[in-house]
């Protein structure tokens, strides 16, 4: 069925991802940031934006109403907005780097799409097939290589910016994001630890995590490692909001000391770029924390993909079992997201200084301190 | 300088990673997605005036519909900002309201100037000016943020009293002197 | 293609490296230098070690690069004119280009290069537990001698940054 796909020439199937990448991230990142304004506001007992109709949509009876007051225009409305505005240009600023921050802000957001693997399917030798634009044997290596750069856009636009708040912006952002990056690799060691057994060839793959999550029954192989190592999937967590800069991390922008951190010289288009790669950010690190730390595509505990789709009597159209595996790899995600929403309208945000004797004296040691347990225990483990 | 001693209190293991303290505070956001919103959609829905509101200023009718001002320019001369401005003018004598001293011939509001104090209504011997419950006013100009006269009595109405002042005095002076 | 991929990422890294040493702005500079290091992540592609390619990515693009361009922003250094070449330092880097050039030399026309067939060479940058295990056997010394160094450099600048407020005598 996809066979045409696969006897295009290469380039033009890199092009093919790249292009789907950017038309799934692109609405995915809006989505979440009209979803922020509703989860906001639901949480501050208001109804939040429901004005936005497109006025034939108005008139279908029921659902027209329904989802003008879900807001679900309002995505459109701002979209086209940003589109339209007019480009500030301050003239003040370091003209090359003002623009480049942006572009570079989306480049690593998604990039690191490519080496997620988003879904699984079983060929008819019942081998499991992860669903991947790139699967790479480095995966989760690659990730953390990849969106290491973001850092990149917050500090060339604070300094390019050439202005107080924004290099203040981007200051905080550049120390903070590389003193976590610390505590988030160390955290997830032990997943690796284990997963690397003994007689197999070293793996970082994170559909291999997810394999190892897929066992069937009552049988610690289908725990999920988020179970397994409580301690890794909160410092991993916590890592993850502090290196997408969100709440209570949110120093980048903090926008009640800073005006609006680094983009405060920023409107319009490039704005939005910003917000984008903050989102599409948020959308990785969820899926990468539901690979390692939730079992993946696998829909429960215990409960492995193969199982439910037997159930359901899927087993020979791996396209339903995709799509399965898809429905329940991306409803953790959203649920990871209104995590992030719902801790950002609720902990307020962090003095400065807390957030760097939380993240050196605090997570670093404690993430070591879980590397060295976990450590000895996987090796008493596979000596007993 | 009274110091004031503060005991901190000492925090367990438990309350010192927050992780308790930030599940609680979960919990009460979560609570709130699914309580009922406190907001009002404002231009369809709008909020309930108590009693006692000072909203615009306004000039009332009594239920004759005379109009009660006398133009004593009492509140023009109380009004902090000078808001008001008012151009007393003659009642015919053979109109139905002759025996009434004055009226306005015009009755100017700033309400740019208007700090909505309510010393007009407190002045007013007459019960002629009162400040309402409309309380959002919008223009496009200056000129359009002046009520004039024809203005305020339309967002005045007519007060319902009794007192008939007026008509008292004009039954008391036609049947001659009461002692 | 891979041959004229090799050629299109060394001729990049060299001329960003360059851009490192010509460029008067310390920003700029540091961005040639990011540049360069992800063309030398291209070649180590290019050799299969994804592995290595991956590391220098998130060690040295991701980390020390951005330390670079924090400390730079936070020294303010304004792009001045050149300033003049002073005597020693002028001397110093004469002689150690002189060197450079010698070890060059020295490769180059005896042939102490390893040249075995490139199926032959194992491809330590590609596999994790290899790679792993190399580091821990073979190269073990290198790896703790490099430990100690960068803890010399952490008490160095341990000492040099903590303020003694205690009273003098103490």
């Amino acid at each position: 069925m996809f066979d045409f796909f696969f006897q295009l020439h290469p380039v033009i199937q890199g092009t093919a991802k790249g292009l789907a990448v950017i038309l799934v991230i692109f609405p995915f990142a809006g989505a979440c940031s009209l979803a922020e304004r509703k989860v906001s506001a639901w949480m501050q007992g208001r109804p939040g934006p429901n004005r936005a109709i497109v006025p034939w949509i108005a008139w279908v009876p029921f659902l027209g109403k329904f989802l003008q007051r879900l807001g679900v225009f309002h995505l459109m409305a701002d979209g086209a907005k940003f589109l339209f505005k007019e480009e500030p240009l301050p003239g003040h600023v370091n003209k090359l780097y003002f623009v480049l921050a942006p572009v570079v802000a989306m480049m690593p957001a998604f990039t690191t799409v490519a080496v997620v693997p988003f879904g699984a399917y079983f060929d008819p030798a019942g081998r499991l097939i992860p669903l991947a634009l790139a699967n790479v044997d480095v995966g989760l290596l690659a990730v953390f290589a990849v969106s290491s750069l973001g850092v990149y856009s917050l500090i060339l636009a604070g300094w390019a910016s050439n202005s107080k708040y924004p290099f203040l912006g981007g200051v905080r952002a550049s120390a903070q994001l590389i003193s976590y990056e610390l505590s988030m690799t160390l955290s997830v060691l032990p997943v690796f630890l284990w997963i690397n057994a003994p007689g197999q060839p070293g793996t970082m793959s994170l559909v291999k995590a997810v394999e190892f999550q897929s066992g069937a029954g009552l049988h610690w192989s289908g725990v999920w490692f988020g179970f397994l190592m409580p301690l890794s999937a909160l410092i991993f967590l916590v890592s993850l909001y502090a290196e997408t800069n969100r709440h209570p991390f949110d120093m980048a922008e903090s926008e009640s000391d800073l005006v609006g951190g680094f983009h405060t010289e920023y409107g319009a288009f490039k704005w939005s770029l910003f917000f984008v790669a903050e989102y599409s950010h948020m959308i990785i690190g969820s899926g990468v924390f539901t690979l390692l730390f939730l079992g993946g595509w696998n829909p429960l505990p215990g409960l492995p993909l193969a199982t439910v789709a037997g159930w359901l009597g899927l087993a020979g159209t791996p396209l339903l079992v995709a799509l399965l595996s898809l429905a329940v790899f991306l409803g953790k995600i959203v649920f990871l997201l209104f995590l992030f929403m719902w801790v950002r309208w609720t902990v307020p945000r962090f003095r400065y200084d807390q957030v760097m004797k939380l993240g050196w004296q605090k997570l670093l040691p404690l993430s070591i301190a879980n590397l060295v347990f976990y450590a000895l225990g996987i090796a008493f483990l596979e000596r007993g | 300088m009274a110091v004031i001693p503060l005991v901190r209190p000492t925090l367990t293991l438990l309350e010192r990673t927050y992780l308790p303290q930030i599940a609680s505070g979960l919990k009460t956001t979560l609570k709130h997605i699914f309580s009922p919103n406190v907001t009002l959609e404002y231009p369809e829905q709008r909020p309930a005036i108590p009693p006692g509101y000072r909203g615009v200023p306004t000039l009332v009718m009594d239920p004759n519909g005379r109009e009660k001002c006398v133009s004593c320019q009492l509140c023009e001369f109380v009004c902090p900002p000078k808001a008001i401005r008012i151009t007393p003018g003659e009642i015919p004598a053979d109109a139905p309201t002759g025996h009434v001293e004055k009226a306005p011939q015009a009755f100017d509001i700033d309400m740019l100037r208007c700090i909505y104090c309510g010393l007009c209504q407190e002045v007013c011997p007459e019960e002629a000016i009162f400040l309402q419950n409309q309380y959002s006013m919008s223009g496009y100009t200056r000129a359009e943020m002046v009520n004039h006269k024809d203005r305020l009595y339309e967002l005045g109405g007519t007060l319902p009293d009794s007192h008939h002042k007026w008509d008292k005095k004009l039954a008391a002076e036609k049947s001659g002197p009461a002692h | 293609m891979a041959q004229i991929l090799f050629y299109l990422f060394a001729a990049f890294t060299i001329a960003s490296a360059a851009g490192v040493v010509a460029n008067k702005n310390a920003v700029n500079a540091a961005m040639c230098l990011l540049l360069s290091l992800v063309g030398v992540a291209g070649l180590f592609v290019q050799l299969d070690a994804y592995l290595l390619a991956f590391l220098l990515l998130l060690v040295y693009a991701g980390a020390v690069v951005a330390l670079f361009l924090f400390i730079v922003m936070l020294l303010d250094t304004k792009s001045r004119a050149s300033a003049s070449f002073k005597k020693l330092p002028m001397f110093a880097s004469l002689v150690a280009f002189g060197l450079l050039l010698a070890g060059l030399g020295t490769f180059v026309t005896r042939g102490q290069l390893e040249s075995r067939p490139l199926h032959a060479v194992p491809a330590l940058g590609a596999n994790l537990k290899l790679y792993a295990y190399q580091l821990f056997t073979t190269y073990l010394l290198p790896v703790q001698v490099i430990g100690f160094l960068l803890l010399i450099a952490m008490l160095g600048v341990i000492v040099l940054s903590k303020k003694y407020d205690g009273p003098e005598d103490a």
